[in-house]
């Protein structure tokens, strides 16, 4: 197998867990709701997902046991900032500080343990392709089912009436209300679908990217995807580019280590978070003009019947 | 029936004094819970994180050192909080200032360096924690770059430089190759309050902290202007007040007491410099911000509370093999707890049925 190959391979891998965790943020961001804490669901659906596939030895249990997680993860979340009306930013960090301690109660007893990671699609012929065809046909379904998703999420928000109702309460939840939409309604449900990628995005890692559990596996990969958003300015085309982008900082600063270029490992390693914070600074300087996120996002609404 | 928020005419303020002990109630009996789903039986386990670490001397200097950074910082997140400006980043402040701070006392090591080492020492780690929390702070208000994600990216970027300067270059060489500095000189040591124990002077910076932040607040028109731009923004830019100047001036007084706390900590209890020096102390201190109200004195008593958790849960995992992780849930859910409650002061919750209401529509 060619480096490059190589290198391709394993940027679709790394980018996965950021693409689908950053799909279900988006959806919640266009309903106006900030959740930031994708880094506790991800870390939950990691440790579930890996426990479903032990004890069951069948990867899609695992995927379907971190897609729970996660969105059992959110249902606190949205009682918390949709029933009671509090902070966002607040409940959100608290998420991720209660997911970490759980995840680690989880998963404590399966440390050390392994199972064989997802397969990988193998076409007679096609797969056999040389350079591009195990690029485009020899990957595991969590690389094609995180692009269908991404799709499917652009087609609902932009050429389907619900979509638009959605963007709609992002955008200005009193005039949905008025409108007579269920703001909150189709808030939690934005929510739900955010918690329940994020937490397939967690599972994934045990599940597919290494076949093993350690706590604190996600290392930020929850924040990351949180930037991807802002990144993409709230549209799925650009969230597929820079997670992509994204993927391919974490992979070359890997290939730069293992190359032994004379820098220290720690500084190759600090790339993607020094990436984050510049590629921020760097887009939001570009946006003076008006800010593309939902005019609501991350306010609260409490309707007056 | 369906939960319906009705706003109150003015804020509660018995609520506001009563809802953190609702919120601790409230995680008290969940833990009992995830004590017994655990197989463990609840009481005892609740009496050795709660009460046991009270009843000896050994264990309450202790509470009092894991307090110390808990209360430092939580402080300055505080007027981060009320200003509505979001470091959720003071981990990351910790650590820079614990690495400025040793740098200074790694450098000296073994010199005839004299009793200048330890001042200039918690002036570097202030110093350096105030930079650092500038950055994301900057990012804000030059290029409207979320706060809230440049500072929690920075945490791993300051885990990683101290990782690398104990394995590399600071690393002692007598050390046997653990990722250590040599033990710091007496000069460069925070030094302690009682001979032979462990309470230390960092315990009676964070007093000073706490009655300083309470005059701050209480007493000066800088205060105000803080409590103004979070509450009322519209009222602050009609008022004149500089809400970006406050942004900054916020971020940077934190970033100070956080890098203040991370020196401490390890020219204090620790006594070199090593990885995982702190246990989220930086995170930690966002729940005792929340849980003393943002108000000083409450964060002072919240984080007691919280230092007292941290070695129960030491003591649950000797004595009751109870995970360490148990801590953590523990703090997460009284995080959620006090949020909920807190949404007390400014609604009423009310059940209602839902038919009552088809009907009305109905007519």
């Amino acid at each position: 197998m060619l480096l490059v190959e190589a290198i391709i391979l394993s940027v679709l891998a790394a980018s996965t867990p950021l693409l689908l965790a950053a799909t279900g943020e988006l959806v919640t961001e266009r309903a106006g709701v900030l959740n930031l804490g994708v880094e506790g669901m991800m870390i939950v659906g990691a440790a579930c997902g890996f426990a479903g596939a032990w004890m069951s030895g069948s990867i899609i249990i695992g995927a379907l046991c971190g897609i729970v997680a996660g969105m059992l993860m959110s249902v606190i979340f949205a009682f918390m900032t949709l029933g009671l009306a509090v902070n966002q930013v607040a409940t959100g960090l608290a998420l991720t500080i209660l997911g970490i301690g759980l995840s680690g109660l989880i998963g404590a007893r399966f440390v050390g343990e392994r199972i064989t990671t997802a397969p990988k699609l193998a076409i007679r012929g096609l797969t056999d392709i040389p350079l591009v065809g195990r690029i485009l046909f020899g990957e595991d379904a969590f690389v094609y089912l995180s692009l269908a998703l991404i799709v499917a999420v652009w087609w609902f928000l932009y050429r389907t009436r619900a979509g638009l109702v959605l963007r709609a309460c992002g955008d200005n939840h009193v005039s949905a209300h008025a409108l007579g939409y269920p703001v909150l309604r189709i808030r939690l449900l934005a929510v739900l679908f955010g918690g329940g990628c994020a937490g397939l995005a967690g599972a994934y890692l045990p599940l597919a990217y290494t076949p093993f559990f350690i706590p604190g596996m996600t290392a930020g990969r929850g924040w990351i995807a949180l930037a991807l958003v802002v990144f993409a300015s709230w549209r799925p085309g650009r969230l597929v580019i820079g997670a992509y982008l994204f993927g391919a900082v974490t992979i070359l600063q890997l290939h730069a280590q293992g190359a032994g270029v004379g820098i220290p490992s720690q500084f190759m390693s600090a790339l993607p978070y020094l990436a984050t914070v510049i590629v921020l600074v760097l887009l939001s300087r570009a946006r003076t003009g008006g800010s593309t996120a939902p005019a609501a996002l991350g306010t609260v609404f409490v309707p007056d019947r | 029936m369906q939960l319906v928020l009705e706003k109150r005419a003015e804020r509660s303020r018995t609520i506001a004094l009563v809802s953190p002990l609702i919120a601790i109630g409230l995680t008290l009996v969940t833990m009992s819970v995830l004590f017994a789903v655990l197989g463990k039986n609840p009481i005892t386990a609740l009496g050795v994180y709660f009460i046991a670490p009270l009843t000896d001397g050994y264990s309450l200097q202790e509470i009092a050192v894991k307090a110390t950074p808990l209360v430092m910082i939580a402080i300055g997140l505080s007027l981060c909080y009320l200003a509505n400006a979001w470091n959720i980043g003071a981990e990351g402040q910790f650590l820079i200032g614990a690495v400025a701070g040793s740098w200074i006392a790694v450098k000296t090591q073994g010199t005839e360096a004299g009793h200048w080492v330890l001042p200039a020492m918690l002036v570097a780690g202030a110093a350096a924690g105030a930079l650092y929390a500038l950055i994301p702070a900057l990012c804000r208000v030059k290029f409207g770059a979320s706060e809230i994600l440049t500072s929690l990216m920075l945490v791993y970027v300051a885990d990683l430089l101290l990782d690398y300067l104990v394995r590399g270059p600071w690393r002692d060489p007598a050390g046997f190759n653990f990722p250590t500095t040599a033990e710091f000189d007496p000069v460069a040591t925070v030094p302690v309050l009682i001979e032979g124990g462990r309470l230390h002077l960092g315990s009676i910076i964070a007093l000073v902290v706490v009655a300083a932040a309470f005059v701050l607040l209480d007493r000066t028109i800088k205060g105000f202007e803080i409590r103004v731009v979070g509450v009322a923004p519209r009222a602050a830019r009609f008022g004149g007040f500089n809400a970006n100047q406050l942004i900054l001036l916020t971020f940077a007084v934190s970033g100070a007491l956080a890098g203040l706390a991370g020196i401490i900590e390890v020219a204090g209890p620790i006594g070199h410099l090593q990885p995982g020096i702190s246990p989220g102390y930086g995170f930690t201190a966002i729940i005792v911000a929340f849980l003393g109200r943002l108000n000083p004195v409450g964060i002072l008593i919240a984080g007691l509370f919280l230092a007292l958790t941290f070695i129960g849960g030491e003591q649950a995992q000797i004595t009751m093999k109870i995970p360490l992780d148990v801590t953590k849930v523990f703090q997460g859910i009284l995080l959620f707890y006090v949020l909920a409650c807190d949404s007390l002061i400014l609604y009423r919750f009310k059940l209602v049925s839902a038919a009552p209401q088809v009907q009305r529509a109905a007519r």
